[in-house]
C-alpha cells in the first residue's frame, strides 16, 4: 500500500501532498521535512530506495523517489508493493502530467495543483494503483474536465476573455434619459465579475 | 468558473511574498475572506474558494473550518463543486472528525448517479477515507457496481472494495463471488483491481485462501496470454505487456501456491517461461523477474526452478544499476535462511558491496555479509568486515560492531583471534558500541589465562595511543589493575613487551581519571584499577594512597564512596589489603543472555569492597541500636545483608549510633518502686506524668500488664501515646488504648493493655517509650523495667 505521495522542489517547498492515511497537519509537515531531509542528502548516482525515517509506518516502509530537473517525486510504500513497479509508476505519472499540461515545468505543478490532483486521482486510489495505462488516465480525465467546463457557462469562458471584459470602461450609464415626454428608466445592467 | 483563475492571483500574491512573515499575512487575509465567504449562503464562487484554503492546508496552515464548506459542496449539484467538494474532503475529513459521517449520503447518492465521473469521485474519496461505519453501510452499493457494466467504474469499485476489506474484514465474505467473476474481463485495469482484491482477500481470510486457489489456472492462463502475446500497444511498457498487471499476478500465485504442492505444480511451467523469456536489458523487465524469483522461492517449486531462480538473483548482483543490485540483496536476505549454499556461491560480489559509495546498498549488504558468516570463511569474512567497520556511515556503526561481536563469538577460531577482533572493534568504533561489550569482554579475557600477559601488553598500547573511547578505556583499565604485576614484569611471549615503569603505568591510569572524556564509570574503573596495583607494585604505594585520598572528596558520589573505602582499607584494614585485593577468579557465564555476564561481573566486583564494609559495620551495630528492639539480644552483632551493603551510606564513623544507647541510659537510675508483693509500680514519673503498672498472670507463659497514665500537671496532654519492647524471645501484644488525652490535674486516666507470652521463661524485662503533646510542643521519655512485681496468679 502506498502510505503518502510528496512532490516536492530543491528547497523543501511542497508542490504536491497527498497521504493515504490519516495523520494531523503537524505530523504532515513534519513528514513532508523529514523525506525532503532525507532525500536531498542523496548523490546523483545512488539508488532509488531509502529506508530509514521514523514518522510514517515504522519500520516497514521505505521511500522511493525520483529527481527529475527541480523536482523531487517521492512515493512512500510499505513492503507489500515492488519496488520496482513503484519506480515505473512514478514515470508513467510525470509522463502523464507532461502529456497532459504540455511539457511540464515546475510552474504548472504550482498553479494546478487541483489539475495534478485529479489526474493523480485516476492513478492512485485509496493507497492502491488502479490505472497504469497512460492514455486510458488522460482519456478520463479530459472527459471530466470536459464536463466540468459545460456546467461553466460564462465563466467558463478562457481568462482572457474574462479578463478583457472586466476591464473594458464602459461609460457610465444614465440612469434616467429624459427626452421632452419621454422619460426612460434604464435598467440596471448586470455587472460583470 | 473553473477554480484556477482565482487560485492562481492567490498563489502568485503568496508566491510574490519574500519573508515568511508577509506569506503569513497574506495567507491570514485570504483564509479571513474565504471564511467570509463561506458564511454567505450562495456564492458563485465557492468551488474557487475551496481550492484556494486546499492550497493553503498543503503549505501547512490550520484549514480545519473548510470542513463544512466541503460537505455542503458535495451535495451541491454541479459536477465541478462536487470535485472539489470531493477532494477537499480527502484532504480534510477523517474518521475521526464527525463531519466525515455527514457525507456518507451524499456518498450514496452519488454512487447512483447516472454520471459515471460522479460515481467515481465517490468511489475514489470512500476509498481514500472510508471510515468503518460507512464502509458497513455502502458495502452492498459497491457490490452492485463490481456487477455492473461499465469496466470504468468496476474497476475503481475494485480498489474500493479492497478499502472496505482492510477495514472490515467481515465483508470479505461478500466480496469474494464478485471479485471470482470479475477475473474472465478483457479490461485490464478492471482485471488489476480483481486481482489487488483477490490478494487482499485471501490475506485476511485463509478459507477464502482455499476457495480462491482454484483460479491458479485462470491466473496462469492470464500470465501466458501477456507473456507470449505479441506486442499489443495499448498496454506496453518498453517492450513488456502490461508489466504492473504480470507484476501483480504473480504476487497473487506467490500467495496462493505457498505451502500447497498441487498449486504450485500448477505454476512451474509458467515461471520458467515467464523467467526465461522476459528481456531484462530494461527496467520493466527487471521488475518482472524479480517478482517472478521471489514466487519462485516462496513457493514448493521444483530445485530446477529454485537454481534458476539464484542464478538470476546473481545476475541482478552484478548488474550496473545499484537499484537492482539492491533488491538483490534483499530478496537473497529473505533466503538465505533456506537456501544458504547458494547464496554463498555470491559472497563475493556481496562483500564488495560493501564497499559501494550508496548507503542503502552498504545497509543491504552488510545485512547479508553478517548472515553468510560460517565458520570455514570467519577469517576473511572478518577481516572484509573490519574494513568495513572503519569507513561505514555512523548509523551503521553499532549495527555493524555488534553483528561483528555476534560472529566472533559463535566462530572464533582461537580465544586470541577472538581477544584481537574485539579489541580491534573498539579501537576503531568503541564509542557505538553497546554497554553490554564490556562485561562480555572482560568475562573473555579471565577465562584465557594464557593470554593475560598478551592482552595487557596490548592494551595498554592502545590506552597510550587514545583514552576517548570509553569501552575500550573501561576494558584496559580493568586489565592493567588486575595484571599489572605482567606488564611490570616486562616479558610476553606473543608480543613484543613494551618496557614500563610503575611510574608510566601509574601516570596512565592519572590522565584516565583526570581526563574530561572519561565518563563517570570509566572514572570509577580507573580508581578501583589505581588501588588494585597497590598489591602488585612495590615502590609507589604511597603516590596510589595520596591518589585515593584526593578523590574522598570528590564531587561524583559513586567515586567519593570508593575513595573513602580504599583509604579506609589503607588506615585500618592494611592487613586485608592483599586479600581483598587479589586476582579474580574466572568469572562464569551463565547463559548466553548478556544481562547475566553483567551482574555477575558486577557482584564480584562489589563483593571486595562490601567485605569491606562488613567488617566496619560490625563495629557501629553494637552502637546503632533501634530503640524498640532487643533487650537480651543487644550483645550479637548485628549482621547487615550483602545487599544492604551496596546502598548503605559511606561509612563515615556513626557518632549518631551512641545516642540512642545515651537514652537507654538516661532512666536508667530509675528503680522501681519495691511494692514487694504489691502488684503494681510505679514504672515512670517525671513531668507530671505518672505511668503505673500491674500485672496479672493468665498462663504459664502469658502474662497481661495493665499500664496506667495520669496527669498532674496544670495543661492537658494530648496525642499520649505508649510504645514497649520486650527481649526476643518474649512475644508482644498491645491492645488498643482507651484515649490518648490526659486532662490536667489527673481529673481522668488512660490505661492500656499489653499481653506478654514469655514461653522460654526468660527473664522478663521491658522499655517503654512515652510520646505526648503538651502546651503546643511534643515530649518523649523512655522507660525501662527491669523488675516486674511478683505475678498474682488470675482470680486473685
Amino acid at each position: 500500500m502506498i502510505k503518502a505521495i510528496l512532490i516536492f522542489n530543491n528547497h523543501g517547498k511542497p508542490r504536491l501532498s497527498k497521504f493515504y492515511e490519516h495523520y494531523t497537519e503537524d505530523t504532515e509537515q513534519q513528514i513532508i521535512r523529514e523525506t525532503f531531509h532525507l532525500v536531498s542528502k542523496r548523490d546523483e548516482n545512488v539508488c532509488n530506495f531509502l529506508e530509514g525515517g521514523m514518522l510514517i509506518g515504522g519500520s516497514d516502509y521505505k521511500l522511493i523517489y525520483r529527481h527529475y530537473a527541480t523536482l523531487y517525486f517521492v512515493f512512500c510504500v510499505d513492503s507489500s508493493e515492488s519496488e520496482l513497479g513503484i519506480l515505473d509508476l512514478i514515470q508513467v505519472f510525470v509522463e502523464t502530467l507532461d502529456k497532459c499540461f504540455e511539457n511540464v515545468c515546475e510552474l504548472d505543478l504550482i498553479f494546478h495543483v487541483d489539475k495534478v490532483h485529479n489526474i493523480l486521482a485516476e492513478m492512485v486510489m485509496g493507497g492502491m494503483v488502479l490505472e497504469t495505462n497512460m492514455n486510458e488516465i488522460i482519456m478520463q480525465v479530459d472527459a471530466q474536465n470536459k464536463m466540468e467546463k459545460s456546467e461553466a457557462g460564462i465563466a467558463g469562458a478562457p481568462a482572457r476573455a474574462v479578463s478583457a471584459v472586466k476591464n473594458m470602461n464602459l461609460p457610465e450609464m444614465p440612469r434616467n434619459i429624459n427626452i421632452g415626454d419621454i422619460s426612460i428608466k434604464v435598467p440596471n445592467l448586470p455587472s460583470f465579475k | 468558473m473553473s477554480p484556477s483563475v482565482a487560485l492562481q492571483e492567490m498563489i502568485r500574491a503568496i508566491r510574490s511574498a519574500r519573508t515568511q512573515c508577509e506569506e503569513r499575512g497574506v495567507i491570514q487575509r485570504e483564509c479571513a475572506a474565504i471564511r467570509a465567504q463561506f458564511r454567505q449562503a450562495d456564492n458563485g464562487g465557492r468551488s474557487h474558494n475551496l481550492a484556494k484554503l486546499l492550497y493553503v492546508h498543503m503549505l501547512g496552515y490550520p484549514a480545519h473550518f473548510g470542513q463544512m464548506e466541503c460537505v455542503r459542496m458535495i451535495a451541491s449539484p454541479h459536477y465541478s463543486e462536487k470535485r472539489v467538494g470531493y477532494l477537499g474532503a480527502m484532504m480534510l475529513l477523517d474518521e475521526k472528525q464527525d463531519a466525515s459521517l455527514l457525507i456518507t449520503n451524499s456518498i450514496k447518492n452519488d454512487l447512483s448517479h447516472s454520471n459515471q465521473y460522479v460515481q467515481s469521485l465517490a468511489l475514489c474519496t470512500l476509498a481514500c477515507m472510508g471510515s468503518a461505519e460507512m464502509c458497513r453501510d455502502l458495502a452492498p452499493e459497491i457490490d452492485r457496481l463490481l456487477r455492473g457494466t461499465n469496466s470504468y467504474i468496476k474497476k475503481k469499485a475494485a480498489l474500493c472494495a479492497v478499502h472496505i476489506v482492510r477495514k472490515v474484514q467481515d465483508l470479505g465474505e461478500l466480496f469474494a463471488p464478485a471479485a471470482r467473476s470479475l477475473l474472465s474481463e478483457k479490461n485490464h485495469g478492471v482485471l488489476y483491481g480483481a486481482v489487488v482484491l483477490i490478494t487482499e482477500l485471501c490475506a485476511w481470510n485463509p478459507e477464502t485462501l482455499e476457495l480462491f486457489r482454484k483460479t491458479v489456472p485462470d491466473l496462469v492462463q492470464i500470465m501466458k496470454g501477456l507473456v507470449i502475446s505479441g506486442y499489443s500497444p495499448e498496454h506496453d511498457v518498453a517492450g513488456v505487456s502490461d508489466p504492473f498487471l504480470q507484476v501483480r499476478i504473480l504476487r497473487l500465485l506467490r500467495i496462493l501456491g505457498r505451502n500447497n504442492e498441487a498449486a504450485s505444480d500448477a505454476m512451474n511451467d509458467l515461471l520458467a517461461q515467464v523467467a526465461t523469456n522476459t528481456d531484462s536489458t530494461k527496467t520493466v523487465g527487471n521488475a518482472v523477474l524479480y517478482e517472478t524469483v521471489l514466487t519462485v522461492l516462496d513457493i514448493k517449486s521444483e530445485s530446477g526452478l529454485r537454481i534458476l531462480a539464484v542464478n538470476i538473483l546473481g545476475r541482478f548482483l552484478l548488474n550496473n544499476d545499484r537499484n537492482i543490485r539492491y533488491i538483490a540483496m534483499t530478496c537473497l536476505q529473505k533466503i538465505v535462511g533456506t537456501d544458504h549454499n547458494a547464496v554463498q556461491r555470491h559472497r563475493g560480489t556481496i562483500v564488495d558491496c560493501l564497499k559501494d559509495q550508496d548507503a542503502s546498498v552498504k545497509r543491504r549488504a552488510l545485512e547479508l555479509s553478517l548472515a553468510l558468516v560460517s565458520a570455514s570463511n570467519i577469517r576473511s569474512m572478518m577481516k572484509e568486515l573490519l574494513l568495513f567497520l572503519s569507513s561505514c556511515p555512523p548509523d551503521l556503526r553499532a549495527e555493524a560492531g555488534s553483528g561483528i561481536f555476534n560472529a566472533a563469538e559463535r566462530y572464533a577460531p582461537s580465544q586470541r583471534w577472538h581477544i584481537d577482533t574485539i579489541l580491534h572493534v573498539l579501537t576503531t568504533a568503541g564509542g557505538d558500541m553497546r554497554d553490554e561489550t564490556v562485561p562480555n569482554l572482560i568475562q573473555l579475557i579471565t577465562n584465557a589465562s594464557e593470554l593475560h600477559c598478551y592482552t595487557v601488553h596490548k592494551l595498554y598500547r592502545a590506552l597510550l595511543t587514545d583514552i576517548s573511547q570509553q569501552p575500550l578505556v573501561q576494558v584496559a583499565c580493568w586489565c592493567i589493575g588486575e595484571y599489572g604485576d605482567l606488564l611490570l614484569r616486562g616479558e610476553c611471549q606473543e608480543t613484543e613487551p613494551v618496557q614500563v615503569t610503575e611510574d608510566d603505568v601509574l601516570d596512565a591510569l592519572e590522565t584516565v581519571l583526570q581526563s574530561h572524556m572519561s565518563s563517570p564509570a570509566t572514572r570509577a574503573f580507573a580508581l578501583t584499577a589505581t588501588m588494585k596495583l597497590s598489591t602488585r607494585i612495590t615502590d609507589n604505594v604511597d603516590r596510589i594512597r595520596s591518589i585515593v585520598s584526593i578523590y574522598g572528596s570528590c564531587i561524583d558520589v559513586e567515586l567519593q564512596q570508593r575513595a573513602v573505602e580504599y583509604n579506609a582499607l589503607f588506615k585500618k584494614y592494611d592487613h586485608m589489603r592483599a586479600a581483598v585485593l587479589e586476582r579474580m577468579p574466572v568469572i562464569e557465564r551463565n547463559s548466553p543472555g548478556h544481562t547475566n555476564g553483567v551482574s555477575v561481573g558486577e557482584a564480584v566486583k562489589e563483593i571486595q569492597p562490601a567485605e569491606v564494609k562488613q567488617g566496619l559495620l560490625q563495629q557501629n551495630a553494637n552502637q546503632v541500636c533501634d530503640l524498640l528492639d532487643l533487650l537480651g539480644g543487644s550483645e550479637e552483632p548485628v549482621q547487615p545483608s550483602l545487599a544492604q551493603s551496596s546502598t548503605a551510606p559511606g561509612m563515615s564513623v556513626n557518632t549518631a549510633s551512641t545516642a540512642g544507647g545515651d537514652l537507654l541510659d538516661l532512666l536508667g537510675g530509675l528503680e522501681p518502686t519495691p511494692h514487694a508483693p504489691a502488684p503494681t509500680l510505679t514504672a515512670y514519673e517525671k513531668h507530671g506524668v505518672t505511668l503505673t503498672l500491674s500485672c496479672e498472670k493468665q498462663s504459664d507463659s502469658g502474662l497481661t500488664v495493665t499500664l496506667t497514665a495520669s496527669n498532674s500537671t496544670d495543661s492537658d496532654i494530648s496525642s499520649f501515646t505508649l510504645q514497649a519492647a520486650v527481649p526476643k524471645s518474649v512475644q508482644l501484644h498491645m491492645k488498643a488504648p482507651s484515649g490518648d488525652s490526659l486532662p490536667a490535674r489527673g481529673t481522668a486516666k488512660v490505661t492500656q493493655m499489653v499481653v506478654v507470652n514469655n514461653p522460654n521463661k526468660v527473664k522478663l524485662k521491658m522499655r517503654l517509650r512515652i510520646s505526648y503533646t503538651r502546651q503546643g510542643s511534643a515530649f518523649q521519655d523512655t522507660v525501662q523495667i527491669d523488675s516486674f512485681p511478683e505475678v498474682s496468679t488470675a482470680g486473685h
